[in-house]
C-alpha cells in the first residue's frame, strides 16, 4: 500500500484562507413566516458573489458564530445576495433579528448545485417542504427563465400549517404566469383552509409528469426526502435522476473540519446536492 | 351527463372491478351534491354511507377545545370518504364537511355489506381497495405524526 | 542526494546546535512525569537516555533499558500533531466599531520548529495530514505555513512496543520518504553511533555542518538489521486486505453494540491519533462585544455535539460513533484521500481507558463477516423503507 510522503515544497503558503469571511451588509430583512426571514445582502467591497443554484454560504453573526445557509436568489439576476433563515439557535436568532445596516460575514459559495439544466427537454418534478423550498427557489427561477426548454414542471410543496407556507406569492406567480403546476399541502389546517391536507410525499403518486423523462429535485427534512425519493422510484423515476440536498452539522464548509461527512461523502464539497442512486444506500443505514 | 353506470367504473377506486361487480355496486349508488360548508356527517353518527368524490373537496375535522377545529384530511376529486361503513361499530370518527361545493356518489353501506355477504368475491375485492386507501392514509398520518417541519426538525 | 554519514553519539549535539544557530526551536522526546513527550531539547541530556516503554491496551509505562540508547522506545504519548496542528489555533481577530463596520485581521504564527526523533508512523501521519490539510482545494493556511517551515528528523524504530503495528500499515519501522534527515541508532562493538541519511536538500545542508564519517557497509548492514529485527518484534498486526469493503459491509453488524458496552466515548483515541484532523470553529467574544476571535479547535466524532443538527444528534449511540471512527479511519478515508488513515502507531490502543484494541475489533468484524456467509451484505441492504414500519421519532 502506498504511503503519502510529506512534501513541503508542494504546499502553497500563499493560498487564500478559506476561513476568512468577506463582509456584507444587510440591505433588507423580509419576514416570511413567524420564525423565518429572508436577508438581502450587499458586499461591502462591491464585488458580487457568483454562485450556482443549490449552493450555500457560511453566514457569520459577529461574536456569535457561523451557520450554513442556502442561497435562495436567482444566480443570474443582478441584485443583493438572498438567504432565507429560520430561527432555530443562537446564530440564526442573531441573523434573523439583525437590523438592516448590520454587517455579516460571508464565506462561500460552497457545495454542488442542482444543475436543473440537465432536465431540459423533459419534465421537472420538485418535491419539497418547509424551508426546503428556499434552496430550490434558484433552480425554479432558472427553469422559469428558460421555460420553453422544459416540458411539464410540477412543484409539490408541503408545510406544517397554512401560516408556515413559504414564498406563497412566488408559487402563485409560477402557477399563474409560468405554466408550473403547483400543489400545496399542509399537515393540518384551520376550517378556512380548503386546500390539501396530508404529507407532500402522498402527492407524488398522482402528479402529472413522465417518470421516464423527468429530473426530480427534492429538498426538505430528511424523513420527507427519503419517502419522497421512494415514492418517485415507485413511479418509475430512475434513482440517478432524483437529486436530494442533504444536511449535516457543518463547521468549515470546505472539507477540512470533518463534521459533514456521510460515510465517505463530504456534504460541503461532494454535496449537498447528490443523486439518490448514491445516497439511497447511505440513507438506509441508521445513525450513519 | 353520464349515468352512474358509466361514471363509476372510471373512478380510480373501482378500477378493474369488472362489469358484474360494478352492476352490483351501482345498485347501491346515487348521486349527491353538497353546498360549500354543508356537513356530510358528524362524528359519532351511524356510518352507513360510502362517498366517492366526483368534484370538489371534503374536509375531515377534529375539534380540540384548546386549539379549535383542525382539518386533518382533505380527500378530493378521484378519492373516497369513509370506511367506517365496512367495519363495526359502523360509527363515524370525524366530522366531514364540504370544503368547496361537492358532487359525489353516495353508496348505501348496508346495501353494499349485504351484497358482500352474499358474494364473497365482490366482498374481497372491495376489502382490498379499502385496505389500500387505509394503508395510504395511515402511512401519511404516521409521517405527519413526526411533525418534520416543527421547530425541532 | 549525498549518501548517509555516521555520527558518534555525542556529535548529535552538533546537529542540535546547528539547528539552533539556524533559528529552529528543537523539539524531541523527553521524559516528563513518567511519560515520553515532545518538549524542547537543548542538549543530549534532555533526551531520555536508557529509557524504554512498555505499552499494552490501556497501559503505558516507561522502563529502564539498562543501556545508553537515546531513542530506545516506540510511540511517544503524543505525536507531532499538537505541534504542527495545535489543539487551539487563533485564525483571525475581528473588530467592530459599530454594527455596520467589521474588519477581520488574519493571524499567522508559524515559528520555526525542528522535530527530532519522528517515528516512521508519525512521519507517515504528517504526510497524510499534508494531503488532507494542505493538498486539496481548500488549504488550512496555518497548518501549511507551520508545516513548510518545519525541519523533520526521523528516527528508525529499534524497539517496537506491544501496541505497534506500523509494519502492517507500511509506515515503519524504517521511516519512509519525506524527512529532512533520518537517523538510525546503532549500539554495538563499533560504538554508539547514528547513521544519518539526508532526505531533502535542506537536510543535506544541515548535515554538512556536522562532523561525520562516510557510512561503511558494516554500518549499513547494522542499520538494516535494526529494521529487520524490529519488524519481527512488532507488537501487533492488522491485515489490511479487503479492509474497506469489510467495514462498509459491516455497517449493521451487531459487533458495534458489543464495542459500545465498553467504549466510554472519552475521545482519547482521537486526541492521540496522529492523523485525526476533525476540528470545530468557535467564536470568542469579549465583554465589549466589539472583538471576535475565531478559533479552530480540535473536535472528535465521539462527542455527542459533533453530529448535532437543530433537532438532535445524528449519532446518538456510542456504537454508531465508534463505527464512524473506525469506518472512517480504515475505509472511507481511502475513498476520500487515497490512503489509509491509520499508520499503526498503536496510541489509540495504549491510551484507551477501556483497553479497546482496534486490531482486535477489526479481527472480530472479520470473524463475524465470515460467519455471516460467503458474501458480506452490501451497505445498501438495509430495511425496505416502503414496509409499514413506524419511523424512529427524532430526538426532542
Amino acid at each position: 500500500m502506498s504511503v503519502q510522503a510529506p512534501n513541503p515544497t508542494s504546499v502553497d503558503v500563499r493560498a487564500p484562507d478559506p476561513m476568512l469571511p468577506r463582509q456584507f451588509r444587510i440591505v433588507e430583512t423580509r419576514l416570511d413566516t413567524r420564525d423565518t426571514v429572508t436577508l438581502a445582502l450587499d458586499p461591502v467591497d462591491g464585488v458580487r458573489l457568483e454562485h450556482r443554484a443549490g449552493q450555500f454560504t457560511m453566514l457569520h453573526a459577529f461574536g456569535v458564530g457561523e451557520v450554513p445557509i442556502s442561497i435562495c436568489g436567482d444566480p443570474t439576476a443582478p441584485g443583493p445576495l438572498l438567504h432565507t433563515i429560520r430561527d432555530v439557535g443562537a446564530v440564526t436568532h442573531a441573523l434573523v433579528t439583525a437590523a438592516p445596516g448590520t454587517t455579516v460575514g460571508v464565506r462561500g459559495p460552497f457545495g454542488t448545485g442542482w444543475e436543473v439544466a440537465d432536465g431540459m427537454g423533459g419534465d421537472v418534478v420538485i418535491v419539497t417542504g418547509g424551508i426546503g423550498l428556499a434552496p430550490l427557489r434558484p433552480a425554479i427561477l432558472q427553469v422559469v427563465s428558460r421555460r420553453s426548454e422544459y416540458g411539464r414542471v410540477v412543484l409539490l410543496y408541503g408545510a406544517r400549517s397554512p401560516e408556515d407556507i413559504l414564498f406563497a406569492e412566488d408559487m402563485a406567480s409560477w402557477a399563474a404566469d409560468h405554466d408550473i403546476v403547483v400543489e400545496v399541502t399542509v399537515d393540518y389546517g384551520p376550517p378556512s383552509w380548503t386546500g390539501r391536507v396530508g404529507l407532500v410525499t402522498s402527492l407524488v403518486a398522482r402528479a402529472g409528469f413522465d417518470p421516464l423523462n423527468s429530473l426530480a429535485l427534492v429538498c426538505g427534512p430528511e424523513v420527507m426526502m427519503r419517502y419522497a425519493a421512494t415514492a418517485l422510484v415507485d413511479r418509475g423515476v430512475a434513482a440517478e435522476r432524483i437529486r436530494l440536498s442533504m444536511e449535516r452539522n457543518m463547521k468549515c464548509g470546505v472539507g477540512l473540519c470533518g463534521h459533514c461527512q456521510l460515510r465517505e461523502v463530504f456534504l460541503c464539497v461532494d454535496g449537498p446536492v447528490l443523486d439518490y442512486a448514491r445516497l439511497g444506500p447511505l440513507m438506509d443505514i441508521r445513525e450513519l | 351527463m353520464r349515468t352512474l353506470a358509466e361514471y363509476l367504473p372510471e373512478h380510480p377506486f373501482f378500477a378493474d372491478l369488472g362489469p358484474e361487480a360494478m352492476e352490483l355496486i351501482v345498485g347501491c349508488a346515487q348521486n349527491v351534491h353538497f353546498r360549500d360548508g354543508e356537513l356530510l356527517f358528524r362524528a359519532g353518527e351511524q356510518a352507513d354511507t360510502f362517498y366517492v368524490i366526483r368534484r370538489g373537496r371534503v374536509a375531515l375535522d377534529i375539534h380540540d377545545p384548546q386549539r379549535g377545529t383542525l382539518v386533518i384530511a382533505s380527500p378530493g376529486e378521484g378519492e373516497v370518504v369513509g370506511w367506517s361503513w365496512l367495519v363495526p361499530p359502523y360509527r363515524w370518527m370525524f366530522d366531514a364537511r364540504a370544503a368547496t361545493s361537492v358532487s359525489a356518489v353516495a353508496l348505501d353501506g348496508a346495501c353494499l355489506r349485504g351484497k358482500c355477504d352474499r358474494d364473497p368475491v365482490l366482498g374481497y375485492a372491495l376489502m382490498q381497495r379499502v385496505a389500500q386507501v387505509m394503508l395510504e392514509r395511515l402511512q401519511d398520518a404516521r409521517l405527519r405524526l413526526l411533525d418534520v417541519y416543527g421547530s425541532g426538525s | 542526494m549525498p549518501s548517509g554519514v555516521v555520527l558518534d553519539v555525542q556529535d548529535l549535539q552538533v546537529l542540535v546546535d546547528s539547528l539552533h544557530s539556524r533559528g529552529y526551536r528543537v523539539l524531541g522526546p523527553t521524559l516528563r512525569e513518567g511519560a515520553l513527550v515532545l518538549a524542547e531539547v537543548r542538549t543530549l541530556d534532555d533526551l531520555p537516555r536508557g529509557t524504554g516503554d512498555t505499552q499494552a491496551p490501556g497501559s503505558y509505562r516507561t522502563r529502564d533499558r539498562g543501556d545508553e540508547a537515546l531513542f530506545g522506545f516506540a510511540a511517544t504519548a503524543q505525536s507531532a500533531k499538537p505541534v504542527l496542528f495545535p489543539p487551539d489555533e487563533l485564525l483571525w481577530t475581528g473588530t467592530r466599531t459599530d454594527p455596520a463596520d467589521v474588519t477581520a485581521q488574519q493571524t499567522r504564527d508559524a515559528g520555526t520548529v525542528a522535530l527530532l526523533g519522528i517515528r516512521g508512523c508519525d512521519l507517515a501521519a504528517i504526510g497524510i495530514q499534508d494531503t488532507i490539510l494542505a493538498g486539496r482545494a481548500a488549504i488550512d493556511v496555518h497548518y501549511a505555513e507551520r508545516r513548510s517551515a518545519a525541519f523533520l528528523i526521523a528516527v528508525t524504530c529499534g524497539t517496537p512496543a506491544g501496541t505497534c503495528f506500523c509494519a502492517s500499515m507500511g509506515t515503519g519501522p524504517k521511516p519512509g520518504a519525506g524527512a529532512d534527515l533520518t537517523l538510525t541508532e546503532l549500539i554495538d562493538d563499533a560504538g554508539h553511533r547514528f547513521l544519518v541519511e539526508p532526505g531533502t536538500p535542506e537536510g543535506a545542508e544541515v548535515l554538512a555542518d556536522v562532523p561525520g564519517a562516510q557510512a561503511m557497509a558494516a554500518d549499513l548492514a547494522a542499520a538494516a538489521a535494526v529494521v529487520s529485527d524490529a519488524t519481527a518484534a512488532m507488537g501487533r498486526h492488522l491485515p489490511t486486505d479487503g479492509l474497506r469493503d469489510l467495514l462498509y459491509a459491516s455497517a449493521e453488524s451487531p459487533h458495534w453494540d458489543d464495542v459500545a458496552e465498553r467504549c466510554l466515548a472519552c475521545t482519547n483515541c482521537t486526541a492521540v491519533c496522529p492523523t485525526c484532523f476533525c476540528t470545530s470553529v468557535e467564536d470568542v467574544s469579549d465583554l465589549s462585544g466589539d472583538v471576535d476571535e475565531r478559533h479552530r479547535v480540535w473536535d472528535s466524532c465521539f462527542s455527542m455535539e459533533y453530529s448535532r443538527l437543530h433537532g438532535g444528534a445524528v449519532r446518538t449511540s456510542t456504537g454508531a460513533r465508534y463505527r464512524q471512527w473506525v469506518t472512517h479511519k480504515l475505509a472511507s478515508w481511502t475513498d476520500q484521500f487515497g490512503m489509509s488513515g491509520c499508520v499503526g502507531c498503536g496510541r489509540c490502543i495504549t491510551w484507551c481507558p477501556a483497553a479497546i484494541d482496534l486490531t482486535a475489533e477489526v479481527g472480530a468484524l472479520r470473524d463475524e463477516a465470515a460467519h455471516r456467509g460467503a458474501e458480506p451484505r452490501a451497505a445498501g441492504d438495509g430495511p425496505d423503507p416502503r414496509l409499514l414500519a413506524i419511523p424512529t421519532p427524532p430526538e426532542l
